[in-house]
Parts: C-alpha cells; sequence; structure tokens
C-alpha cells in the first residue's frame, strides 16, 4: 500500500546525506512506528516523503498504492492521499482556518475529479469533526494556527487530517509538547480515523503514545536507516533502556 | 539643472495645462498665490529629498504618455453600492453621467462654480490647506494644481450622510493631462463618506483639501483604476479637528507611475486617523506613498498602514513621518510598511521617520520586505492546495492588515475581491 524503497536523500545547500537507503512498508489499515534517536533523520523521511524543498532525493521510490510519489508536486501527494501531519505547524497570518481547510478540502477533490463541497455542506462537515475533537467555533475562524496553543495546533493538525480522508497519514512527533490530557484527545482522533484501510505512519520519541495509539509493527531508525522493526515490545525496550543496546547490537 | 533651466521648467509647467474658467476675485487671488508657491519651490527634480527613489521626469515632461485604456472585464469598484454619483471623463464634468448634485446634510457643487460664487468656507479652505502643507516637505505638483485646476467638486457636508459621494473618473484620450481639485468641508458632528474609482487620465494631478470639524467623521476609499502606462500623483491635505475620526484607504493595482501623497494635520484632541494603502504591481510599476502626519494635540491616534506586492520588476517607495510636536502629548502613532517581493528583480525602497518632541507618546514603526513564506507555502500545499492558489492565499493574508483598516466591511470585501481578481490575473 505504502512503501519507501531504498531512499537516499541529501541536504539540497549541503553535500550530506541523511536518508541512507531507508525501507518501510505498510500495509493498508496497519499502524506503524518509527523511533530513533534525534537526528537519526525521522522528520527528514516524512518531509522528503511529502515533498518539502530543500532535499535532493539520490535515488529509490516512495510508493503510495503503487503510484511513485517522489515526482509529484506537494500538492498532488496530497491529493493522492497522503498526509503529514506537522511537527511544528505553520503559523500563517492572514489566512482564515475555515477558507484553509475548505480550499484544501476542495482543491483536493478538484484534483480528483470530485465534485467541490458547497458552504453548506462543508460548515456542517467540519463542525462535526471539530466538536469531537474539541475545537470551538473560534478556532476556525482565527487565522491558520495563529495564537494557538501546542495542544491546539496538534488539535488543528488532526482536523485537518479528518477533514481531508487521506489514505496515509503520517505523524511526526504529534505528541511532542502535549499534556496528558491534549495527548489523549489527538490519540483518540486518530484512532477514530482507523477504519481498517488508512494506514499511519507515527513518527515519536515515546512509547507513551504507543499506549494510545496502538501500533502493528515499531521500526527503529537510526543513521537515515531502518535498522531494527518488531512489534509493541520494541517500543518498550527503547523506552526502558534506550537506543545504545539496540545501536550496539547492529554495529 | 542650472538655476534659469530650473526656473524654465517650473514656467513650462504653468503653463503646459491652459487657463481654467475666471473665477470671482478670492478664487484668482489664491490661484495667483499658488501660482507664485509654485515659482517660489520649483519644479520637484532628481535631488531633492522626497524625490530621491520616484524621478519626477515624467511627472514634469510637457505632455504626458501615451497610456493604453483598459477595458475592464469586471464591474467598477464599488459598483454595488448606493451613491451620488459623480463623473468625470478625462477629467471634465459629465452631468448626463452623474447623479443629481444633492443629499441629505450635503451640499455639493463644481469647483468652477463654487469658485465664482462668495462661499465662504471654501475660501478658508481652497488653496489654504495645500499652501500649509507645503512646509516642510515642498509637493510642487499640488501647488500647481490649484494654480491651474478647473475642475472638481466642492461638498459640504452638515449631517450624517448616508449615502456615499462616489467620483469617477473615466477615459476616452490616450493622452489625456488632467488636473482635479476638490475641497471637502465636514461640519461638526458630520459625517461623509468619498469613494474615488478610475484612472481618471493617462497623467491624472489631484488635489483634496478635507477639513474636518470638531467630532466629524471622514472616510476616503480610493481605487486608482487597472490601466498599465497611466501616471498619477495625487494629494490629500486634512485638517482634523478635536475628536474627529478620519480614514483613507487606496487600492492600486497597476499603474507605470503613482505617487500617493497624504498631508494630515491634526489639531484637536482625541483625534483618530489612518491613512493605508495595499498595491500590487507586475512589471513596469512604481509606488509611491509619502505620508506626513502631525500631531498637534494630545491623545490623538494615527496610523500609517501600507502594504505592497512587487513582482517582475516592480517599485515600491514608502515615505512616512510622524510629527509629534511639544504639545502633542499622549499621542499614539503607528507605522508599518511592507512589501512582498515576489522575485529578485522587484525593489523595496522605504524611508520611516518618527520625529517626536513630546515625551508622553507611544509611536512604533517597522519596515520590512521579504519573499514568501516558504514554510507557510509548503504548509499549504501539503494540504493539496497548488502551487499558485497557496500563492495568491498568502498574497490576500498578506495584504490585509491594510484591508483592516477599512471601516464599511461590505466595501473591503469588494476590495478583497479585487485583490484576489488581480493576484488571479498575475500568477506566474
Amino acid at each position: 500500500m505504502f512503501e519507501i524503497k531504498n531512499l537516499k536523500a541529501s541536504l539540497e545547500d549541503e553535500d550530506k546525506q541523511i536518508l541512507k537507503g531507508l525501507d518501510l512498508k505498510v500495509g493498508a489499515g496497519e499502524v506503524h512506528a518509527i523511533m530513533g534517536p534525534n537526528g537519526s533523520g525521522k522528520s527528514t523521511m516524512s518531509y522528503v516523503v511529502s515533498g518539502k524543498g530543500g532535499y535532493v532525493v539520490d535515488e529509490g521510490e516512495v510508493l503510495l498504492d503503487g503510484v511513485d510519489l517522489l515526482e509529484m508536486e506537494p500538492d498532488e501527494r496530497a491529493a493522492a492521499g497522503l498526509f503529514l501531519a506537522f511537527q511544528y505547524p505553520v503559523e500563517i497570518p492572514g489566512v482564515g482556518n475555515m477558507t484553509f481547510l475548505r480550499t484544501a478540502v476542495n482543491s483536493q477533490r478538484k484534483a480528483r475529479g470530485e465534485e467541490e463541497l458547497n458552504a453548506a455542506q462543508f460548515l456542517k462537515l467540519v463542525r462535526e469533526k471539530a466538536k469531537s475533537l474539541k475545537i470551538d467555533a473560534d478556532m476556525l475562524k482565527r487565522p491558520v494556527n495563529v495564537g494557538f496553543s501546542g495542544g491546539e495546533k496538534k488539535r488543528n493538525e488532526i482536523l485537518q487530517m479528518a477533514m481531508l480522508e487521506p489514505k496515509m497519514c503520517i505523524l511526526d512527533e504529534t505528541d511532542s509538547g502535549l499534556d496528558v490530557d491534549a495527548m489523549k484527545l489527538v490519540a483518540e482522533g486518530v484512532n477514530v480515523l482507523r477504519d481498517g484501510k488508512r494506514s499511519f505512519l507515527v513518527i515519536t520519541h515515546y512509547q507513551r503514545l504507543l499506549d494510545h495509539i496502538k501500533p502493528d509493527v515499531v521500526h527503529i531508525m537510526a543513521d537515515g536507516k531502518i535498522i531494527k522493526s518488531g512489534g509493541p515490545e520494541l517500543a518498550l525496550e527503547v523506552e526502558n533502556h534506550g537506543y545504545a543496546g539496540l545501536l550496539g547490537e547492529v554495529a | 539643472m542650472g538655476e534659469l533651466q530650473h526656473e524654465n521648467a517650473t514656467e513650462a509647467l504653468l503653463t503646459r495645462h491652459g487657463a481654467p474658467r475666471p473665477a470671482s476675485d478670492w478664487a484668482e487671488n489664491a490661484r495667483r498665490a499658488a501660482r507664485a508657491r509654485m515659482l517660489a519651490l520649483g519644479a520637484a527634480g532628481r535631488r531633492d529629498e522626497y524625490w530621491r527613489y520616484t524621478n519626477p521626469a515624467v511627472l514634469n515632461a510637457p505632455e504626458a504618455p501615451e497610456a493604453e485604456i483598459l477595458q475592464l472585464d469586471e464591474a467598477p469598484v464599488f459598483d454595488g453600492f448606493d451613491k451620488l454619483l459623480i463623473t468625470f471623463v478625462d477629467g471634465v464634468y459629465q452631468p448626463d453621467l452623474s447623479d443629481d448634485l444633492s443629499g441629505e446634510g450635503l451640499e455639493v457643487s463644481l469647483l468652477d462654480e463654487a469658485l465664482d460664487m462668495d462661499i465662504h468656507w471654501a475660501g478658508e479652505l481652497f488653496g489654504v490647506l495645500e499652501a500649509k502643507g507645503q512646509h516642510p516637505v515642498p509637493r510642487p505638483f499640488a501647488a500647481l494644481n490649484t494654480a491651474l485646476a478647473g475642475q472638481g467638486v466642492v461638498i459640504r457636508a452638515t449631517g450624517k450622510v448616508s449615502r456615499p459621494v462616489a467620483l469617477r473618473y473615466c477615459r476616452s484620450e490616450l493622452r489625456s493631462d488632467v488636473l482635479i481639485h476638490h475641497v471637502i468641508r465636514v461640519e461638526a458632528g458630520a459625517e461623509l463618506t468619498i469613494l474615488e474609482n478610475g484612472a481618471g487620465a493617462a497623467r491624472l494631478n489631484t488635489c483634496m483639501e478635507v477639513d474636518v470639524a470638531e467630532g466629524g467623521s471622514f472616510h476616503h476609499l480610493r481605487a486608482q483604476g487597472r490601466d498599465h502606462a497611466r501616471l498619477a500623483n495625487t494629494h490629500i491635505f486634512a485638517r482634523l479637528g478635536a475628536e474627529s475620526h478620519f480614514k483613507s484607504f487606496t487600492l492600486t493595482v497597476n499603474g507605470a507611475l503613482t505617487r500617493n501623497e497624504v498631508v494630515i494635520d491634526i489639531n484637536g484632541d482625541n483625534t483618530k486617523a489612518s491613512v493605508a494603502g495595499a498595491s500590487l504591481g507586475d512589471g513596469d510599476f512604481l509606488h509611491d506613498d509619502t505620508i506626513f502626519i502631525t500631531h498637534d494635540a494630545q491623545g490623538c491616534e494615527s496610523r500609517q498602514v501600507f502594504k505592497k506586492v512587487l513582482k517582475n520588476g516592480a517599485t515600491g517607495v514608502f515615505q512616512g513621518k510622524i510629527l509629534v510636536q511639544p504639545d502633542a502629548q499622549k499621542t499614539d502613532g503607528y507605522q508599518i510598511s511592507q512589501a512582498l517581493l515576489m522575485d529578485d528583480d522587484s525593489n523595496f525602497l522605504a524611508k520611516p521617520e518618527l520625529e517626536i518632541y513630546a515625551d508622553d507618546v507611544a509611536c512604533s514603526h517597522g519596515s520590512t520586505c521579504g519573499a514568501v513564506d516558504e514554510n507557510a507555502l509548503f504548509y499549504l500545499m501539503s494540504r493539496g492546495v497548488p502551487r499558485s492558489e497557496a500563492q495568491n492565499m498568502m498574497i490576500i493574508a498578506f495584504l490585509d492588515e491594510a484591508i483592516q483598516e477599512i471601516e464599511n466591511q461590505a466595501m473591503a470585501d469588494d476590495i478583497r475581491s479585487r485583490l484576489i481578481g488581480w493576484a488571479e490575473r498575475h500568477s506566474a
């Protein structure tokens, strides 16, 4: 369903390779987690997959339902069904959250040849989804992420995910900066979207998030590659003993 | 330029427009005084401090350039609003394209008629506010305007005027060279909205003298047409009494050269003034906002909010000054000028100035220029918004602080829709 094959990528401005042959396969409906020490390339992976500028793909493929995403613009990747929940959601003063959401939803529908939602249809949908994430009308009216607390920003990411209904969701440290209650709320938002077909790749430093979003597979990433994969117990091992042992095993 | 040459250039300006219809003595005296002022000031030159960024050569040239007349593919700005419409074509009033010149709480007459009558209040304003606005910064094209303009309106608001007065400036000639002069008095407690729309001429020089009495309220909204090659040098001279409100907003899209000068004297306590503008240029475009606000009373607030979107070699200029006189305590002054540069070929030249002689004031100013935020662009695109649309969203968002200065929300939305139209037409 979603597959990264031997992905090698470097920073555009420096001659420095960050991803060094990354392989990963997430089946339909599965939840995978990626853990790894700082600087192992987790966020870079999420940016390269979603098409952020500043990186050069040296080798490899990223396939979503057999279609290579790497040749596409970021908006085309989104329309193909990819979603990245940002570690640091961007503030955009002057752009209303609602306007942004509606433009995004309808751009994707248009790109896929589907009928666009009218104002009433959209409003009904967004109210329904926002309610379960405890996002009030005021947050919807405000400019995108401007003046939002850390928790509000992350909930707003999940709202976008719920509205856009992607096939493949990458969550980049969605738990960072969240208190326990906020994390539960976000995790519930994600769990609601688990429908047996939609796939998730959860990047995190902490096992705690995985108590709430239960993964099928846990990968350990180091130095631009997956060095070990296993069940949820792998996350517990990291939590209890850190990465030293795992890194040692590979070396 | 030698002194003699300079004098000749000034003389040449004073003869190029032809004489206006003769008026009564007081008006002719005012015109003669303006002519003398013009000769004393001399023509604007590159060496003048406030013309360093904008070359006045095309404004000084004997003839206006040929400027193609744009056929609009949309309804004129402010078309959908109830208004008292006054139309000028190539700077000449058109009775058949204008409404009856009357309204509740309103006295309207044409400039040439008013100058031929003995209207006491107009005599105290015509050329008077302009003359006062010549110091410390000379504005020779404004003196030229007073000396020679024969067209325009003279408006007195005596109550709350609910219908805006809309001045529409149309064009029929390719090289029209036009002077328009308006004199406006808003009486104590009265309210007036003036709308201006259209390019008006190949080379347009307007001068609006506005006197707002105690507790009066004046709103001004302007859209300067979309003709690409036209030149414009506009002036607003305002004098504000105690507890009055003044708001002026200008939308400028296209135009080879636009220089908008606004001079405001705040004379009464607890007054609020706002001058704002959004300008968008692609290619052969120079837009200059030259603003001078003097605080000469206590507890007053002034705002200058100017935003420019520039691409393909367009140039933006901002020269904004806040002068706070010694007695103007508790002044709250705000000034922001920002440019969004869509490429490396475009330029923004800004000269923000604060001159403060009172010790208990809050004045803030900022000026920035930069490219579209790539992180924000990526964020929008990662949600499925195509690049050009995402870029347009960023442009509109950038301009919105200036649009928010507009009092009337429906009119602000009309302006917003024009911005979107421009952004879409000029998407890369």
